[in-house]
């Protein structure tokens, strides 16, 4: 055979592989490693100081406004999270059980298209909908429903968690409806031939076949929600500023970007843990009623 | 059995105007002829995108701008086709970890790429540059081009390629005849896709321009700036535009390239 007197499959795929994974660790791994070693630096004014410290750590992990923003951060992140998959959810059952199949490439496209459209203007649009003249207020006020415009609308963290929602939905659907759509049917309908009705078999087959397709999109949403910069600076506030918000600052105005690189750390350790225990409770979870 | 339909509907309905309110409102507050950014709307005018064609800086920040996406376009592109290629036709050693390691940045907070990347730069002495950026920007798209031909070459039938082999072509000339021409469609939307992401990145562009800005780096300066507001909707609108197009565009050679090998569309890019 021809193949045989070139290279084993296995060779062949590492060499196909390796500009790419090359790349990946000189632009990735490299990188990562560099932030780690920097956050056991210190900084002292121009010079950097690279004698081993937790100083770094001691202070992310103990002076009250780090702790602060760092909860902050994570308990947006879970709602934003929860919001996601709330409303996906029902939107990916409506493509996968109430669409034709031959429009479903469609309306996952419809789906799509608003994630694709420039981002930083998608997420200031939110402030000119949420604002004190904005259009939610307006029509709300010609319709008579409010006298004075709404202030808890905008400039706050639930206009943070709204505008990230909507930010990350498309992202929340797509694994859903994937799993959705690998849901065997002739269970569903032997459910209803042994009588279960339309409530009881969604949470007893739809439901627990789909979460999969939860479990990923909880990932896919949570993960990347925690570092978010835009949303927070947009529409936030001061009250509404997140993690991401005070390592940029490290890194820039404050120029410490020792503790920058800290507080880079420990976020994702954070957000890395909560995502192992999630992962963890839900396959205890999903191995328990069976 | 009614009653449900009648939610649904209702919810998909609302659901969508939620989706879509901000790229509809762009273009309204485009051609509304007022410097304040708010209802009611005043009449309509197209002074805000006359005004784009006179804003100098802007031209500055989108020449950089298609520079940095169309060379991360060809780059991710190219990484892209090596791993795909890979990782759908052989079996090496350690592949679901490799690959997964490669996908890595699909879901890595950008900041914490951005602010990884500034570290290196900034501790190896280098100028921070446009061609900084374009690093950082083909690292996140690889994966989304990984994405999108992993499923162009898994369509490919093997045989195909083992008949050419037997018929005395080369490898090389396998790949440029048979196999090439299949996945061309993959490659060409796997380019767009790089294109479009590229074009609208504005977190690494943030921590990695210099002095040059991109034109995401561009707008976010102007945002502060009440009064270039108008004419921001406006560069929006355009922006808005050429992305649907862009992305039109992939997908109708995505699915045309599926039909080809003979295979159902269903889902989109990712």
């Amino acid at each position: 055979m021809l193949r045989k007197r070139l290279m084993s499959e296995g060779a062949q795929g590492m060499v196909l592989i390796s500009p790419t994974l090359v790349f990946t660790l000189l632009m990735l791994a490299v990188p990562l490693i560099m932030v780690l070693a920097l956050s056991f630096w210190t900084q002292n004014y121009l010079t950097l100081d690279r004698s081993f410290s937790l100083t770094n750590y001691k202070t992310a992990w103990t002076e009250p406004m780090y702790q602060y923003l760092m909860a902050r951060s994570l308990k947006i992140s879970i709602f934003v999270t929860a919001l996601t998959v709330v409303l996906a959810y029902p939107v990916a059952y409506f493509i996968s059980f109430h669409v034709t199949p031959k429009r479903k490439a469609m309306w996952i496209f419809l789906i799509t298209i608003p994630f694709w459209t420039s981002y930083l203007m998608r997420i200031f649009l939110w402030k000119v909908i949420l604002g004190y003249n904005g259009v939610v207020n307006g029509s709300l006020m010609g319709l008579g429903l409010i006298e004075q415009p709404l202030s808890f609308i905008l400039y706050n963290q639930n206009a943070v968690v709204l505008t990230l929602a909507h930010s990350w939905v498309p992202f929340a659907i797509l694994p859903i409806f994937v799993a959705l759509e690998r849901v065997d049917r002739s269970l569903i309908e032997a459910a209803e031939d042994l009588g279960d009705n339309r409530l009881r078999r969604f949470f007893r087959v739809t439901l627990p076949l789909s979460m999969p397709g939860v479990i990923a999109a909880t990932i896919i949403v949570f993960i990347p929600t925690i570092g978010d910069y835009v949303t927070p600076r947009l529409v936030g506030g001061p009250n509404g500023l997140m993690i991401s918000n005070m390592i940029e600052l490290q890194f820039k105005k404050a120029n410490n970007a020792p503790l920058g690189a800290a507080l880079a750390i420990s976020a994702m350790a954070i957000v890395t843990c909560v995502t192992l225990v999630f992962v963890w409770m839900n396959r205890k979870f999903m191995r328990g009623p069976k | 059995m009614r009653g449900k339909g009648y939610f649904f509907k209702w919810y998909i309905a609302l659901f969508l105007v939620f989706l879509y309110a901000p790229a509809i409102l762009l273009p309204v507050f485009a051609f509304n002829d007022s410097s304040i950014v708010s209802f009611p709307l005043k009449g309509f005018t197209t002074k805000w995108f006359e005004m784009l064609q006179s804003t100098e800086a802007l031209h500055v920040a989108v020449r950089n701008s298609l520079m940095i996406a169309v060379t991360t376009a060809i780059f991710s592109t190219l990484f892209a086709v090596l791993a795909a290629r890979a990782s759908t036709r052989f079996a090496f050693p350690a592949r679901r970890s490799i690959m997964g390691f490669i996908m890595l940045p699909m879901v890595l907070p950008e900041i914490i790429i951005g602010v990884s990347l500034l570290v290196v730069i900034v501790q190896m002495g280098f100028e921070l540059s446009l061609f900084t950026i374009i690093l950082g920007h083909i690292l996140i798209c690889t994966p989304f081009c990984i994405a999108i031909l992993s499923s162009a070459f898994m369509n490919l039938d093997q045989s195909l390629e083992e008949a050419s082999i037997d018929l005395g072509q080369t490898r090389w000339n396998t790949f440029r005849l048979v196999i090439f021409p299949l996945v061309m469609p993959g490659i060409v939307a796997s380019l767009l896709i790089a294109f479009t992401i590229s074009l609208d990145e504005f977190i690494i562009a943030f921590f990695l321009a210099g002095t040059e800005p991109t034109l995401p780096v561009y707008i976010w300066g102007q945002l502060r700036f009440p009064q270039k507001l108008p004419s921001l909707m406006a560069l929006g609108t355009l922006l808005l535009l050429l992305s649907i197009g862009l992305l039109v565009l992939a997908d109708f050679v995505r699915r045309r390239g599926l039909k080809k090998t003979g295979i159902e569309s269903s889902g989109g890019f990712l």
